[in-house]
């Protein structure tokens, strides 16, 4: 596996000036939650641009505002203050062309693996037959060939994680938002599903912003991985991994790896400690 | 061993366990299995028996409509809102908890001698279990499945019947199961008093003449009617036990 880089570079963690086309940009985007014992400052201010076609990580401490920020940019949560932008527009309600794998297996019970993936079409009123081939593929894709007519009751978690990637694909989206979808499953499916995301991110050529707090997974994956503060949680850094974009989970075994993992891990330590010192961990 | 063995054998022991009650209590305190299941074949052929059953049959199904529809809906009201939630809940736990047949003279004076009374009974029985169980429903299910609807952009309508309501149906049945027999046992305790008409009523007027066979033919035909309808949800309730 060759290396575009062989040095890790930083990027100061403010915004780098725009980059070729910005798909999806924060400005100062700030999130508050006002509970019965007083005001929680979750988030921000927080400054983001998405590049096209870029695959962007986020690593954080529990608790620094990782998910308050992907459900901004779903538009399943509003900022305070500071704007939310998709594809030039306010991000009001959920922007059409956004998809979003959550970290709970979010997969229907009731329905087959091949219901669930074309739950979201049907509903959508696409063409039947294009329906099937989308379903098709995707299911293909995924490698839920030979489980088409189960029901996910009789999946592992990995495959029912799977069936939910499905379900976005299908509605091929342009900015697809994952929240630590691989939380839940062991390291060795971990690093597999990694390469599925991979392949996926290359083939559709959408936008990708990956959640997760495992630092191996944000260095192999990530073209640009930021890394966030304790709350409320801003950018602190920024690092551009330099990988090539035909890479797989083999990367790990590059000295290239390290450097970016340690570069992270130095970054991230301060803020787990701070963390761990408040009791909170 | 197949399934229904075991249900043949457990059938097989309660009516082998009957005629030995039967024998050891005497013919004039519990009926024969054999006797009872002549009383019931005698009965059947009657024109008064099916207009007792008819009458039972149209307290008990107005009851359970009401208990049905009410139940689902207040559940799924009380479920959605937390608040509302919080405050109906101990109050219904304690409502259920109530003896309700102390409750049965003011039922009387509320809704006079006749069916609206038999009604009121079954629905006092049969709608708060029928809500409890539909507001956990609401409450338990999973938010992922309420952020997946958006994510989808789905319209309210096309959550609640393609997410919400196919998420919560296996409780939702569970409560019902419940809630039917609750509704029966309600109508029949407010037939046995005050009433003139339906299966209460018999086996009331039987216990008064010591008629054991007929009581015991009344006892039967309830209790296979309500195994058979509590199967059938039952059953249901496994057809969707995905979770």
């Amino acid at each position: 596996m060759s290396v575009a880089a062989a040095k890790v570079s930083v990027v100061s963690p403010t915004v780098s000036d725009s980059p070729a086309a910005v798909h999806a940009r924060l400005r100062g985007v700030t999130r508050v939650f006002r509970l019965p014992k007083g005001e929680l400052h979750a988030l921000g201010p927080v400054d983001l641009d998405l590049g096209r076609g870029e695959f962007f990580s986020v690593v954080g401490p529990s608790g620094c505002g990782k998910s308050t920020l992907l459900d901004i940019l779903a538009g399943l949560s509003r900022p305070q203050a500071g704007t939310a932008e998709f594809e030039g527009r306010s991000i009001q309600d959920v922007p059409d062309g956004v998809g979003v794998v959550f970290q709970e297996d979010a997969s229907f019970p009731w329905l087959s693996v091949r219901d669930n993936v074309a739950f979201g079409l049907r509903r959508a009123g696409v063409d039947p037959a294009e329906i099937e081939r989308r379903v098709d593929y995707a299911i293909g894709f995924m490698g839920l060939k030979d489980f088409a007519s189960s029901y996910p009751v009789q999946l592992s978690g990995g495959m029912r994680q799977r069936v939910c990637i499905a379900r976005t694909l299908v509605m091929q989206p342009r900015l697809i938002l994952l929240d630590e979808p691989f939380g839940a499953l062991d390291q060795q499916t971990r690093l597999l599903m990694g390469d599925e995301l991979l392949r996926l991110w290359r083939e559709t050529g959408a936008t990708v912003l990956l959640i997760t707090h495992a630092l191996d997974e944000a260095a192999m994956l990530s073209d640009r991985v930021g890394v966030m503060s304790t709350r409320p949680g801003t950018f602190i850094d920024f690092v551009e991994t330099g990988w090539e974009r035909n890479r797989d989970s083999r990367v790990v075994s590059t000295p290239h790896f390290g450097d970016i993992t340690a570069r992270l891990w130095e970054k991230l330590r301060v803020e787990a400690l701070k963390i761990m010192s408040s009791g909170k961990a | 061993m197949p399934k229904f063995v075991g249900t043949a054998l457990v059938l097989i022991s309660c009516v082998l366990l009957w005629q030995a009650l039967h024998l050891l209590v005497g013919e004039s305190s519990l009926a024969s299995p054999l006797r009872t299941c002549a009383k019931l074949a005698a009965l059947v052929v009657t024109g008064e028996f099916w207009a007792n059953v008819a009458e039972t049959m149209r307290a008990f199904v107005s009851a359970f409509a009401i208990s049905l529809t009410g139940g689902i809906l207040l559940g799924i009201v009380l479920g959605a809102r937390r608040l509302a939630g919080n405050v109906a809940e101990p109050i219904l736990v304690t409502l259920y908890s109530i003896p309700k047949v102390v409750l049965y003279p003011l039922v009387l004076l509320c809704f006079g001698l006749g069916i609206s009374a038999k009604i009121a009974f079954g629905v006092m029985h049969g709608l708060i279990p029928i809500t409890l169980f539909s507001m956990n429903a609401i409450r338990q299910m999973k938010p992922v499945y309420g952020r997946t609807a958006q994510v989808l952009r789905l319209s309210p309508t096309q959550s609640a019947f393609t997410v919400i309501l196919p998420a919560i149906l296996p409780e939702v049945i569970s409560g019902v199961r419940l809630g039917f027999s609750l509704t029966l046992l309600g109508v029949l305790i407010g037939e046995m008093f005050a009433s003139q008409r339906g299966l209460g009523f018999m086996l009331m007027s039987a216990i008064n003449i010591g008629q054991i066979d007929t009581i015991m033919a009344v006892a039967l035909l309830l209790t296979v009617v309500a195994v058979t309808c509590n199967s059938l949800l039952l059953l249901l309730n496994q057809r969707m036990g995905y979770r």
